[in-house]
């Protein structure tokens, strides 16, 4: 049965009306097309469909859409607008970080969701931050290496 | 059909738990990988599910004096990051999934799942927690390994919610433990140890073991444990292969996809014997 679900999404209120098992992935990128947010397992363990819900990040796959209701929300299509976004964007290509891109909208979603509350992280804290995240083409170490640049350019901006 | 109630507080959540079966839907991390259908397609569930996530009387840690009482809907990066928390309760919850994980999951649902790969079981048994449980009429405090009958089974009665648990307080001098998994993160634990123990004037006052994921339930045995309480450092060693034959009698490991009986049992071993060498103080 379906029932009527609010909360916001990229700083603007949504309103739906849905059954509120559905998953919130579906939602983003079917309901509101926000194909940022990839599926890739599915079952919680490769963080393609990373977003971030009230601060935290969390895998939009095995969030039941009932469960975000008052929640707010930020998907990589809202967070490319800020300068962290940028900097991130621009850290990652002098890493080499970017392959086939598919692992790299969660991945820019726990750079972010690290920086955060911690923003000169030490190899170990970013190498846990990405630790829910699988990427099939870099082997991490650029990975590793675009956030610290992002964190070294980055100062006073996290 | 409905399928998902959500209730404004506990009270509204128990009465509906009364009237309707229904299953309580904490976290939902363990619940929507087995409800998972083809993408594109909500879960799906025998019965409507009950949201509690959200629900403020679930989500405290308070710290009394003897005990520390913790809210059964607490994620486990909540617990992780609060002060109060053992530190042999932190370290389990460091190796646990991964921070997405951490961040919806919740130690009531770890706990209700009762699975023998259940991280926070471990160090639960070890510390003595006990669960409290309640309906419309009250609540019943149960001990944590009377609470888990076996894989997947608790003695949760269907008006029940899992409300908070109950850890007394006691300080360790050493901490071992050790996560076996194929992954750093995300991977279910093929094996998992704990040892704790407190030493005073070269004795050993206090130690608790216990094991996962190496029979249905969580493994720790009072018995052997008493039998090691007030001796010396020395003379456990000298008895180590005694004391690895009486937990090897205990662990009962089976072969699944993520690893075989074999294995569980050697390395579970090696694990308690250095524990028992090596890491008491
Ligand atoms: C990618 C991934 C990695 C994981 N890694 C680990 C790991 O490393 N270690 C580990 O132990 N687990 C792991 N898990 C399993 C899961 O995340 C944990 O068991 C988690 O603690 C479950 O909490 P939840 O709130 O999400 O539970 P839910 O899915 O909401 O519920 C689980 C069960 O408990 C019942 N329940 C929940 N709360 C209550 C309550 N208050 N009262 C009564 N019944 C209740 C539910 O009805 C259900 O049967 C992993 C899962 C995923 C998807
Ligand atoms: S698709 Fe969600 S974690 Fe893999
Ligand atoms: S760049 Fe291809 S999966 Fe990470």
């Amino acid at each position: 049965m379906k029932k009527e679900i609010n909360f916001v999404l990229n700083k603007k209120g949504v309103n739906i009306t849905t059954d509120p098992l559905r998953r919130l992935l579906d939602i983003l990128r079917e309901d509101l097309g926000l194909k940022g947010v990839k599926e890739g397992c599915g079952e919680g363990e490769c963080g393609s469909c990373a977003v971030i819900i009230n601060n935290r990040i969390v895998n939009s796959c095995i969030v039941a859409v009932g469960t975000v209701e008052g929640a707010e929300i930020i998907t990589i299509e809202g967070y490319r607008k800020t300068k962290q976004y940028k900097l991130l964007e621009d850290s990652f290509a002098e890493a080499g970080a970017v392959q086939c891109g598919f692992c790299t909208p969660g991945i820019i979603i726990a750079a972010e969701t690290l920086l955060r509350i911690n923003p000169e992280p030490n190899e170990n804290a970013i190498r846990d931050a990405i630790s829910g995240n699988l990427c099939r083409c870099t082997g991490y170490n650029m990975i590793v290496e675009g956030i610290k640049i992002a964190s070294q350019k980055g100062k006073g901006l996290w | 059909m409905v399928s998902a109630y959500r209730p404004e507080n506990l009270k509204e959540a128990l009465l509906r738990r009364k009237e309707f079966r229904v299953i309580p839907f904490a976290g939902g991390t363990d619940l929507m990988v087995k409800g998972r259908r083809w993408s594109g397609l909500a879960p799906h569930f025998e019965l409507p599910v009950l949201f509690i996530g959200h629900l403020g009387e679930l989500k405290n840690v308070e710290l009394e004096q003897n005990c520390l009482r913790i809210g059964s809907c607490c994620t486990l990066s909540y617990l992780l990051e609060n002060e109060n928390m053992p530190q042999a309760i932190k370290i389990a919850l460091w190796m646990f999934a991964s921070p997405a994980i951490r961040n919806i999951g919740t130690i009531g649902g770890n706990i209700c799942n009762a699975s023998p790969a259940g991280d926070t079981l471990p160090v639960l048994y070890a510390v003595n927690a006990s669960v409290v449980l309640k309906n419309t009429n009250g609540i019943r405090e149960v001990p944590i390994e009377q609470f888990i009958k076996g894989v997947g089974k608790t003695v949760l009665q269907d008006d029940e919610l899992l409300k908070e648990i109950i850890i007394p307080i006691k300080s360790f001098d050493t901490i071992y433990y050790r996560k076996v998994g194929t992954r750093k993160a995300n991977a279910l634990s093929k094996i998992s140890f704990l040892g704790l123990a407190k030493i005073k004037n070269g004795l050993i006052e206090d130690i608790r073991i216990s094991f996962g994921a190496v029979a249905p339930t969580v493994v720790r045995s009072m018995e052997i444990e008493d039998r090691l309480k007030g001796k010396t450092k020395k003379y456990i060693k000298q008895i180590i292969p005694e004391i690895c034959s009486q937990y090897s009698t205990l662990i009962k490991p089976i072969d699944d996809q993520r690893s075989n009986a074999y294995y569980r049992k050697i390395v579970s071993l090696r694990l308690l014997k250095h524990f028992l060498t090596k890491d008491i103080l």
